[in-house]
């Protein structure tokens, strides 16, 4: 069935534009990579100040009213130009299990972001005072952050 | 000995067949790869929106680099390391590929701006630690970094686009 719509998919005008005009896909890919550049900076200081290991000078609370708010709107350009990227070749990602598990894993780690987003809103408090809860996050996100970067590579490779 | 001949001859080397012959190691190593690119870029770009004044203005220039700077060194040798390692298994293809010399180039002068800023716009940081409105040489720095390290992503992009 997914192979059906990505075969409708790739004849469509849209499609078929992204794919003969030849630079669009690097041009979108590299967006996408300066997007994920922002986004791995920014969530593997968060990750490692939640685990307490680096840039302690910075409260938690402060490093999630800083960085977390940009990262979501980060993270719409990135769904955006992965979109462009879906359309262009439906199959390259849809059909691949690499892509499939990417998208899981960005589901998860959305999940925890706003976990951490909304807790730190009620209180500001609440990772600092919470050393073990902090690092457990802190630690599932990172490794899901390197996991979506290195899905999202092997893509081509699957 | 030409730059040709030494391409040719890390092509030669054990380590170089073993990337290639294998179907995991240069998938792999270039995962390292990019995930130490993302590191540098992400980490540099925080420091150059300080120099150019237009975000984390609460924080002095000195704190946004002593927070930014270790990640940035750090990935920047991973980066090199894993770049080498990719850039031996097909060395003589890479080298004549056009935007694999034009990344290096780019790299070169990103080091120079770098260089630059740290001699001497670096100096006079006293006076401008705090300020959200930077001297015209810190913006320089700044803005210069962010393109030059854009062109950098763009050309590593293209080169996987364009070898043979």
């Amino acid at each position: 069935m997914v192979q059906a719509f990505c075969d409708w998919l790739s004849n469509t005008p849209v499609s078929l534009k992204i794919q003969t005009i030849l630079w669009i896909i690097p041009a979108v890919q590299t967006v996408h990579i300066l997007c994920v550049s922002f986004v791995m900076a920014s969530m593997a200081m968060l990750d490692l100040r939640l685990m307490g290991i680096a840039g302690k000078r910075q409260p938690i609370s402060r490093m999630v009213d800083r960085f977390v708010p940009w990262v979501w709107r980060v993270l719409l350009i990135l769904l955006a130009s992965g979109a462009i990227l879906t359309i262009g070749e439906p199959g390259r990602e849809l059909l691949n299990w690499a892509f499939r598990t990417k998208m899981a894993m960005v589901a998860t780690v959305s999940l925890i972001l706003l976990l951490v987003q909304q807790v730190n809103k009620r209180d500001p408090k609440f990772w600092e005072n919470r050393r073990i809860a902090a690092t457990a996050v802190g630690v599932v996100s990172l490794l899901l952050w390197v996991g979506i970067v290195t899905a999202g590579r092997w893509i081509a490779y699957v | 000995m030409s730059i040709f001949r030494l391409c040719a001859w890390l092509e030669s080397t054990r380590v170089a067949a073993a990337i290639r012959v294998s179907t995991w190691l240069f998938p792999t190593i270039e995962t390292i790869h990019v995930l130490s690119i993302v590191l540098v870029v992400g980490s540099i770009a925080m420091f150059d929106l300080r120099l150019l004044g237009l975000s984390s203005r609460d924080r002095s220039v000195t704190e946004v680099y002593d927070d930014v700077m270790p990640w940035t060194r750090s990935a920047f040798v991973c980066a090199v390391i894993a770049g080498g390692l990719l850039f031996t298994s097909s060395a003589t293809k890479y080298y004549v590929n056009v935007p694999f010399r034009l990344k290096m180039l780019t790299l070169l002068l990103a080091g120079v701006n770098t260089a630059y800023f740290e001699l001497w716009t670096r100096r006079g940081i006293a006076a401008w630690n705090h300020a959200t409105r930077t001297p015209r040489a810190a913006k320089l720095a700044g803005g210069i970094s962010l393109v030059l390290w854009i062109l950098v992503v763009a050309f590593g992009r293209w080169i996987g686009f364009t070898k043979q």
